[in-house]
């Protein structure tokens, strides 16, 4: 049955960036995240929001839930701001508070900073809403595969997450399911002081534990069964196949990046 | 009319690519005394619709009226006076146990209810003996270390200790075995008949349901379908089968020799009644031998 829950941020629709390849994508987005360090003016900045539009408009997906993953890091980033604004000394005084001066050298690397977070965050979001969970977690463990030769169990951390990504969905369901089933029974989640809401949690908490537990075991038990044993010799039912669209995506950056480079914007 | 059920409208996750309409303008009354067989294919819509009774979900449009008062109105409702005289049991409702022992776990609902210990006492002895559970045996055990059909049992005593004037029931009868599933059937029927509780049996399965039930709702696709006594129910047999729904195994016997072109009625749900319905059918022939 249907739940209120998004997989993730996944965000299903046609497009573009939907199709490319998520090695490619993971890798195009690193390479993003680079060049928003790279350029340091802000006619630099106005290209790469532009650039970033332009991929938000590309995606099909509604601009607002890019704002949304603005939320968590909302007071990060207006921290940062303020800290830039009034411990960073140099150019002229523009407010003087007697303790603190807020200086034009300050503000304008406050705002410098603050456009880069935003960016990177709206950047990050651009991969986890066009890319599923699963697509997302088999390009990590491609690009991570060549790390195996140093030890690294590449496959083993990819379905970790993967498994870890599928039951975070299942959980809330659950915690939903047995949440309405105790205030069916008279319980209210949200009275009383905090160790009164600590205790409340119990009828929640202990079902939901002893769940989990269940279900973890049956997993396993379900994968040994079916004789899963680890990365080794292991095929797969989707192979991730790199098209020409992803060759073109990544000329394009590159050329992109040249561009910054040389224009040095 | 003890619940009535007006223009529902319940959406999941509106205004996003996985909205789901969950219920279409549904309308239902139940009156008291009543022992409702709520049947529909799984997603039809039936777990929805119960979680509206008690304000667990809040409908997207249309309403909930209960005892002449309407739950999601403008009126400020206690809900936890709705919650105790709408008693919901959830589909697999052991799984929803966490007390230390059984008699802190039923003892639950009551004391959230602010009542007195001793009376406390008193009606989880009388909800775990509805259930049929040996309250000296089982009051200071571990619900986990019971069977699953004794830890449904007790997890329905933990509801039942709210003394609810109408006991929703979701799909109480899944997954336990078949004995498991006769006995904790004569045990919703003695809640109806002795206790005098109306009954809202939510379920997809016709055969059980169907000797109990005085009324049944057929729901399919977020909408009631059908409804009516049993017999008025079964005698829509061919439409049932056509939405996915079995039909009693004699309903199914009935269908087959009327297919025959025997003339027998289609409207059977019972052994005893079927069995007549036969003899008749036998006499009938011998008499046009004879």
């Amino acid at each position: 049955m249907l739940k209120d829950f998004t997989l993730g941020q996944y965000y299903p629709a046609d497009s573009f960036l939907h199709r490319l390849d998520p090695r490619m994508k993971i890798v195009l987005i690193f390479l993003y995240v680079v060049l928003i360090f790279l350029v340091r003016t802000f006619l630099g900045f106005l290209f790469i929001a532009a650039l970033t539009f332009l991929l938000i408009k590309s995606s099909r997906i509604p601009p607002r839930h890019f704002l949304k993953s603005l939320r968590p890091v909302f007071i990060i980033i207006s921290f940062t701001l303020l800290l830039h604004a009034f411990f960073t000394p140099g150019g002229e005084v523009l407010i003087d508070m007697g303790f603190a001066t807020v200086e034009s050298q300050g503000l304008y690397t406050g705002v410098f900073m603050t456009l880069r977070l935003i960016l990177l965050v709206i950047t990050t979001s651009l991969l986890t809403l066009t890319t599923s969970p699963v697509a997302l977690t088999d390009g990590v463990e491609y690009l991570l595969s060549p790390l195996k030769k140093i030890g690294l169990p590449a496959h083993e951390l990819a379905m970790m997450m993967t498994i870890s990504l599928r039951f975070i969905p299942i959980l809330i369901q659950e915690s939903e399911k047995i949440m309405k089933a105790q205030q069916a029974r008279g319980a209210d989640f949200s009275e009383g002081n905090i160790t009164q809401r600590a205790r409340n949690m119990a009828p929640l908490i202990v079902p939901l534990f002893v769940s989990a537990f269940r279900r973890a075991d049956e997993l396993a038990t379900a994968m040994e069964v079916r004789c899963y044993r680890g990365g080794e010799m292991r095929t797969r039912l989707h192979e991730l196949k790199y098209t020409r669209q992803d060759f073109y995506a990544l000329a394009i950056f590159i050329l992109i990046i040249i561009f910054v480079l040389v224009s040095r914007i | 009319m003890l619940l009535q059920v007006k223009n529902l409208n319940y959406f999941y996750m509106p205004g996003t690519p996985f909205e789901f309409r969950a219920l279409n303008k549904l309308n239902l009354s139940i009156n008291k005394g009543e022992f409702i067989g709520l049947i529909g294919r799984t997603g039809s819509g039936k777990t929805t619709l119960v979680q509206h009774f008690n304000g667990l979900l809040k409908p997207t449009e249309g309403t909930v009226i209960f005892k002449g008062k309407d739950i999601f109105g403008t009126e400020m409702i206690n809900w936890r006076e709705i919650r105790q005289k709408i008693g919901l049991v959830f589909q697999y409702p052991e799984e929803q146990l966490f007390g230390e022992t059984v008699y802190e776990d039923v003892a639950f609902g009551p004391r959230k209810l602010k009542i007195e210990e001793g009376i406390v006492l008193e009606k989880v002895k009388q909800a775990l003996s509805m259930v049929n559970l040996d309250f000296q045996k089982v009051k200071d055990r571990s619900p986990f270390s019971l069977s699953r059909g004794e830890m449904r049992r007790a997890a329905i005593a933990g509801v039942l200790s709210m003394e609810p004037e109408v006991l929703v029931l979701d799909e109480p009868t899944a997954g336990l075995d078949p004995r498991g599933r006769k006995h904790l059937l004569a045990r919703v029927d003695s809640f109806h008949k002795e206790a005098g509780m109306t009954i809202v049996f939510v379920s997809h399965n016709m055969e059980e349901v169907a000797r109990l039930a005085t009324r049944l709702v057929v729901m399919e696709g977020g909408e009631v379908v059908l409804e009516g006594s049993p017999g008025q129910v079964f005698e829509e047999s061919e439409k049932l089968l056509a939405m996915g729904l079995g039909v009693p195994q004699v309903t199914e016997l009935m269908l087959a020799l009327k297919k025959q072109g025997e003339k027998v009625q289609t409207d059977i749900f019972t052994v005893d009644k079927a069995r007549q319905e036969i003899l008749k059918m036998l006499k009938e022939k011998r008499g046009q031998l004879c």
